[in-house]
């Protein structure tokens, strides 16, 4: 396929105002699934999660999941919504054989949730207010997977495998509103957008909220306008871009792709884009215009949902902090200043300085191993930090380490990219590749000696009083144990040595 | 050793009296009825599956706990060891289900329908599946892709439809009971052609968990009997809650046995809904409508009128409704993941392909019209105009009902407008098929409980007519008290059942039947 045309993304932001808008599907974490007992749970042997329910077989009848209502009630109160008070589903009809009804039973008129807000944080502490249209049910499909084919897409494949493990798994599907004025901070405006939906989904406990496995799924729709004109240009949507950069670099680029386009004097196709992120673009997926038939009608195999007053004041009740409320916090029970808790926020580790905290780290040792290590490394690796593959406790154990006397953090900083490398756990790399420092006075202060012997004229300033001159001595000495030895252990033997006061 | 004939003709209340009382064995009665099936159903064709194994096997469990006596024995069901069939659109293990479709042909279901589960929990021997128009889509039998069912009291006539195969059976004296399904008259107007009993219960009174939907908003499980009594005895089995439909009422069931038992309509009103008789209603039809109604008067029933007139909307908004859902229930028959996949004989090998080609093989005539019919009314632009409009007239025919509940405690019609017709005859013009209907749809269209009786038969052809009882939503037990009386009325007068005046089966065939009905529809494979 040839790549499309593209305009830089500033010469996209002078001639034109884009227009976004996101359907974010949220994937429940509920023990059985939507509509049947059948187990909700990922990584699974394929077809083993499923019962007659979820493979449509003749005579089956869905049942709702009470656990998924609450969810989505509370999914829905976390973004500001109204709560219908009842409300039904309704069968959206395709066939497609990862839908065993060849209908996905969804909501279509009358959304559990409705009419809500969300304000997103930019990086410059900006707020931003997005509006929520609707927060609706509806269940998964299976898991298609096209096999023999060049793209791994049902186009010119061979035959296709199907995994009804996640057939009606439960879906919380947010939509916006159109969000307009966004301007150039779109991009960023998309990421900080998804990634506050996945925290709160998170914070909920609603959702296992992984991204890489699917818990958060991303469309982005996103449209050009010339700057002052108050119709909106047609839209292309990029289906499923499942992780917070891609979603700020999926945006980026369509912005850019769609500039092209209208330069050109085309007009946008109305259609779905898959995204690559290995190329960073998008291609063209099928035609989609508003007049797609679903034959949507409501399904009459359930009542509608009930949701009284009562039970959704109880749910308010049980809501956690609202993510805003949250970071208050968090800053202040870390002590960290404003622009070090902005740039915390902004790289996206919160959460893992939160849970590294929570495994025994200070909030100090924790900002500074993930932002001075890991954040740099995931930005090389191309990936979100916490998808990097950093567990807390490897922290709080080569942190540890350091504190003890054991290594230094030069050598830690060595040990942590053995982790990262599939090596083993902190102990085992310290183990394998020698990395001791060296402890043992013995040959320390044979060093020392060694060193006071080369610069007596350096031994005798200290003598003198001038103990910062210590330092050319610590660094022969550290030289000489190609770093292996505890720099602070040395300082206070050279000192004793020369009989002097640190 | 008991005369078997008297066995068979024995209603399911008075087997089960015996057998409680150990005069006779549930093998022997159960046997009673395979042989009466090997004898007869060749030319009835009410069975495309016998359960001959299984049925003997659960009757020698209930003799064997009889035998042991104690605990176990005085827990058993009052039905323990009485046969039963089940139309083969309800799925059962160990048994082959295909809705009467080349479609599923082949296919046995992984579970048990609710409504067998509880037949099984009741150890009543399952004697077989019996013949429908494909996927209940019909009031002949004509439609099963299995060839049609012969009406017991004339082999040339239909035996009604849907559930013509369920009602045959019970006529022919194959099985004492069998369950139905009824989604706009399949067990109360097979019930009217056979001279047999047959009840829709109130919507959501049984479980529709394993019946093969065609309008999910429509379908209702229910009983086929010789006598109102032994449908009240099944009702009780299979009705209640069941947590696996969402539409399962959750009030406990009243007693249907003891209001059959009870019977009494002494000051009871009954209401003649005036849209359903008279005009278009066969006259044998309605002279034997009238001596029901003199009957009921005599035993103390007031009988008065109501009208109903947004009735004359009912079969159109029926025909809108009923396959707006079917097209949606039935387009998970498409060959992917089970029953029959046919592949397209040349072009690309798409999924879509396969698809359409397994549909375009598979399904009958009768299923793809109402399949096209229901995919044009949900289309968009088309929606309000069609399924719109006719969710409104259900409504109305909601309202007309309350009103006329308001005047009657029950209300009484004819169960359909003439007797058995001719197979053949309305094969070719669905619109007169479907307006065999029109008495029976309304109680679907408002979810109310329905229950057809032998009113006798017409003079004109000395067919059976069907007399139809309606009672508001959760009064069953109202049909069964007003039905048992005048059934005892209406017997009274006969000097006994209706079914002693149809026609000797045994000599109407011509050679004993001994070969299984299995090999008929081809199932032998797949067993």
């Amino acid at each position: 396929m040839s790549a499309d045309a593209t305009i830089s993304f500033d010469e996209a932001m002078e001639k034109y105002d884009p227009v976004l808008g996101f359907e974010v599907h949220v994937e429940l974490n509920t023990k059985t699934k939507m509509f049947s007992s059948a187990p909700n749970v990922f990584g699974d042997e394929p077809n083993t999660n499923v019962n007659e329910v979820d493979l449509g077989m003749p005579g089956v009848l869905p049942v709702v999941n009470r656990t998924a209502i609450e969810s989505s009630i509370k999914i829905g109160l976390a973004l500001n919504c109204k709560i219908a008070e009842s409300c039904t589903f309704a069968r959206k009809q395709y066939f497609y054989p990862d839908t065993p009804k060849n209908f996905q039973t969804s909501q279509y008129e009358d959304p559990i949730a409705y009419d809500g807000h969300l304000d997103i944080e930019l990086s410059d502490g900006t707020i931003f207010r997005v509006e929520i249209e609707r927060a609706h049910m509806e269940e998964d499909a299976g898991k298609l997977t096209h096999m023999g084919g060049a793209t791994g897409r049902i186009q010119g494949a061979d035959y296709s495998l199907v995994d009804y493990n996640r057939s009606g798994v439960p879906l919380v599907e947010i939509v916006t509103k159109p969000i307009e004025g966004a301007g150039s901070r779109a991009p960023e405006l998309a990421k900080a957008y998804v990634a506050a939906v996945r925290e709160i989904v998170k914070n909920l406990g609603v959702s296992d909220a992984k991204m890489e496995r699917g818990n958060v799924r991303c469309d982005a729709n996103v449209s050009l306008r010339p700057h002052g004109r108050e119709r909106f240009g047609i839209r292309s949507e990029t289906k499923n871009v499942n992780s917070l950069r891609a979603v700020e670099h999926a945006v980026r680029y369509e912005i850019q792709r769609h500039g092209a386009v209208l330069d050109s004097g085309e007009p946008v196709i109305q259609e779905t884009r898959h995204w690559h992120e290995d190329t960073r673009t998008t291609t063209s997926g099928r035609a989609k215009s508003d007049a797609d038939d679903y034959r949507y009608f409501p399904e009459p195999d359930l009542v509608p949902i009930v949701a009284s007053r009562e039970w959704v004041e109880e749910l308010r009740a049980t809501l956690p902090e609202p993510p805003a409320a949250r970071r208050k916090r968090l800053q202040a029970g870390w002590g960290y200043s404003d622009l070090e808790f902005r740039d915390v926020v902004n790289a996206g580790v919160m959460d893992e300085i939160e849970e590294t905290i929570a495994a025994g780290a200070t909030p100090t040792v924790a900002r500074k191993w993930w932002m001075g290590e890991i954040v740099g490394r995931a930005k090389n690796a191309d990936v979100d930090p916490g998808q990097l593959g950093v567990d807390p406790a490897t922290i709080v154990e080569l942190n540890k380490m350091v504190e003890d006397g054991r290594i230094n953090n030069k050598m830690a900083t060595e040990v942590l990219d053995g982790v990262l490398a599939g090596e083993g756990t902190p102990a085992e790399i310290v183990e394998k590749r020698g990395l001791a420092v060296v402890s043992d006075d013995g040959p320390l202060l044979e060093a020392i000696d060694a060193a006071l012997a080369a610069q007596p004229g350096v031994a005798d300033k200290i003598r003198g009083g001038k103990v910062q001159a210590v330092g050319a001595i610590v660094g022969a000495v550290m030289k000489a144990t190609r770093g292996q030895a505890d720099a602070g252990r040395v300082r206070e033997l050279i000192l004793e040595r020369l009989g002097v006061e640190g | 050793m008991t005369d078997s004939t008297e066995l068979i003709r024995s209603s399911a209340a008075a087997l089960a009296d015996r057998l409680a009382a150990r005069e006779v064995s549930a093998v022997e009665v159960t046997q009673a009825h395979l042989d009466r099936i090997a004898a007869v159903d060749g030319k009835i064709h009410a069975f495309l599956h016998v359960n001959t194994d299984e049925a003997l096997a659960v009757a020698a469990e209930v003799d064997a706990i009889r035998a042991a006596g104690g605990a176990a024995a005085a827990e058993l069901h009052a039905l323990a060891g009485v046969p039963i069939a089940v139309k083969d659109l309800i799925v059962t293990v160990g048994q082959p289900t295909t809705a009467g479709s080349k479609i599923l042909e082949g296919w046995h279901s992984p579970y048990d329908a609710t409504v067998v589960e509880r037949l099984r929990a009741a150890k009543m021997p399952i004697l077989g599946k019996t013949n429908l128009d494909e996927f209940a889509m019909g009031s002949s039998t004509e439609h099963s892709a299995f060839g049609p069912t012969h009406n017991p009291w004339d082999l040339d006539r239909i035996p009604g439809g849907s559930g013509g195969g369920s009602a045959a059976a019970v006529a022919a004296f194959e099985a004492p009971l069998a369950l139905g399904t009824d989604t706009g008259g399949s067990i109360r107007q097979p019930g009217a052609v056979t001279g047999t009993v047959g009840v829709k219960p109130t919507y959501g009174g049984v479980s529709r968990y394993g019946a093969i939907a065609m309008a999910s908003s429509l379908d209702q499980i229910g009983p086929v009997s010789r006598t109102v009594l032994d449908s009240a005895l099944l009702h009780q089995v299979i009705g209640g809650h069941d947590p696996r439909d969402s539409t399962s009422l959750p009030d406990p069931l009243e007693d249907l046995v003891a209001a059959a038992r009870t019977g009494n309509v002494d000051g009871m009103k009954i209401g003649i809904i005036k849209e359903l008789h008279g005009e278009g209603y066969q006259a044998g039809v309605e002279t034997r409508f009238n001596e029901s109604l003199e009957l009921l008067k005599a035993a103390g029933a007031e009988i008065v009128e109501v009208s109903c007139p947004h009735f004359k909307y009912a079969l159109g908004a029926y025909y809108l409704i009923m396959p707006s859902e079917a097209s949606s229930n039935l387009a998970k028959f498409d060959g992917v993941r089970y029953g029959l996949r046919v592949l397209p004989e040349d072009g690309p090998m798409t999924i879509e392909r396969v698809m359409a080609a397994t549909r375009a093989a598979g399904f009958g005539d009768e299923v793809k019209r109402r399949i096209i019919l229901g995919t044009y009314a949900l289309s968009a632009g088309y929606y309000d105009a069609y399924y719109g409009s006719a969710q409104k007239v259900r409504t109305l025919i909601q309202r007309d009902f309350a009103a006329a509940f308001g005047k009657a405690d029950v209300l009484i019609s004819p169960t359909a407008p003439t007797t058995a017709f001719k197979l053949g005859e309305k094969l070719n013009d669905p619109l007169a098929m479907y307006l065999n209907d029109v008495a029976t749809i309304p109680a679907n269209m408002a979810g109310i409980p329905g229950l057809s009786l032998p009113g006798g038969l017409a003079d004109e052809d000395g067919l059976p007519v069907g007399i139809q009882l309606l009672a508001p939503a959760r009064k069953d037990a109202r049909l069964y008290r007003v039905g048992a009386v005048l059934e005892s009325l209406l017997e009274a007068q006969w000097g006994g059942p209706l079914l002693d005046r149809a026609p000797s089966l045994v000599e109407l065939v011509e050679t004993p039947v001994v070969e299984p009905v299995e090999t008929l529809v081809g199932t032998k494979e797949a067993k």
